[in-house]
């Protein structure tokens, strides 16, 4: 009985691969762990898009001195970046539903980013013109779009990297933001 | 006779195993120039160590990217401001992740990757082992006693043939009429 019993772990063994292939096949092969949860966003020193002489730092996200920030949802994008343009709606609403937006020019000139805003609307509170790509490294971004939530006290909550799909808007988005106001 | 046969495959077979051994095609697309020799043997080992974060299964050597592109030229300004390779690794994976490690850090979230080989050899050992010591201890060897009269008769034929040495210096052949009795 106990050998009858024995013949069965090949099949055993079998099972838990079958299980564990299959779960492998649901899961997107471009997705990654983000580095940068609970972490304080990067420190940065950048030109804003409309404004070559208006220069901001990382204290835009962490209040004043004694107030909380807003949780901010940080968006890296860029004119050159198709995705980017189907997402300007969902930002929109993002911003229609009281959402505090940043925006990140990422690798992109002056004029096209600025005509970017003007022909596709502009949701952000404020734009920041990375041309060389300096803070999204440092945030660890390796394509446009990704978004970041920052609470109030400027650490890093959720990074979404890719598209933010309208559906993502209602199920994801606000969610997360809620959970850190 | 079975020995021979194994050897005559095992030829193609070493043939075949090295073909395992080509290597993949490292291509950097930019050059980095260094002044030190060894700082450039560094850099490229470096970039085949780090993975392109935007791909699949590349690394920032020989990836086009955009990403992997920036990640060389952050290596090669590490290198020359003097870090070691470990700080530079450490610096891509705060950004991008364990994923920009092809050889992933033993820390506790990977010990079962590193462990399971060296586990499973153990496991397997013990399995060879248990089987040998349990058929050893039930004695497969001993024989029946009708096996033990049937070796009793071989032996004592080939006692006898040995007794009667060379006749007329003809090899001797096996089933030979007459002989058998």
């Amino acid at each position: 009985m106990k050998r009858r019993l024995l013949l069965l772990v090949p099949l055993l063994i079998f099972a838990v691969l079958v299980v564990f292939l299959y779960r492998g096949l649901s899961h997107d092969p471009s997705a990654r762990d983000s580095a940068k949860l609970a972490d304080r966003f990067p420190a940065f020193d950048l030109a804003t898009l409309d404004d070559p002489d208006r220069r901001l730092d990382r204290s835009l996200l962490e209040g004043g001195d004694d107030s909380e920030g807003e949780v901010t949802l940080v968006n890296v994008w860029g004119e050159w970046c198709p995705v980017c343009k189907k997402e300007m709606p969902q930002l929109q609403t993002l911003a229609d539903r009281g959402v505090h937006l940043v925006g990140v020019d990422y690798k992109d000139t002056r004029d096209k980013g600025n005509e970017f805003l003007e022909t596709y609307g502009d949701p952000f509170a404020v734009s920041l013109f990375d041309p060389k790509g300096s803070l999204g490294f440092d945030l660890g971004v390796y394509g446009a779009p990704e978004s970041f939530i920052v609470d109030g006290d400027g650490v890093i909550r959720y990074h979404h990297t890719g598209y933010i799909t309208p559906d993502d808007v209602e199920q994801v988005i606000l969610p997360e933001m809620a959970k850190w106001r | 006779m079975a020995v021979k046969r194994l050897l005559g495959l095992a030829r193609p077979m070493v043939w075949l195993l090295l073909l395992l051994l080509t290597m993949t095609a490292q291509a950097a697309i930019d050059v980095q120039s260094f002044d030190d020799p060894a700082l450039a043997q560094r850099f490229e080992a470096l970039s085949g160590r780090l993975r392109c974060p935007k791909c699949q299964n590349e690394s920032i050597g020989a990836s086009n990217s955009p990403i992997a592109g920036d990640m060389r030229a952050r290596v090669a300004a590490m290198l020359r401001d003097g870090a070691s390779d470990a700080e530079i690794e450490d610096a891509m994976v705060e950004r991008f992740g364990d994923y920009a490690l092809y050889d992933p850090r033993f820390e506790a979230r990977t010990w079962l990757l590193w462990g399971l080989p060296f586990g499973l050899i153990v496991i397997g050992g013990g399995i060879v082992a248990l089987f040998v010591v349990r058929r050893r201890r039930t004695g497969d060897d001993t024989l029946s006693a009708q096996e033990r009269r049937h070796l009793d008769g071989l032996i004592a034929r080939h006692d006898v043939r040995n007794d009667e040495p060379g006749r007329d210096g003809e090899p001797e052949r096996a089933g030979e009429p007459g002989r058998d009795a």
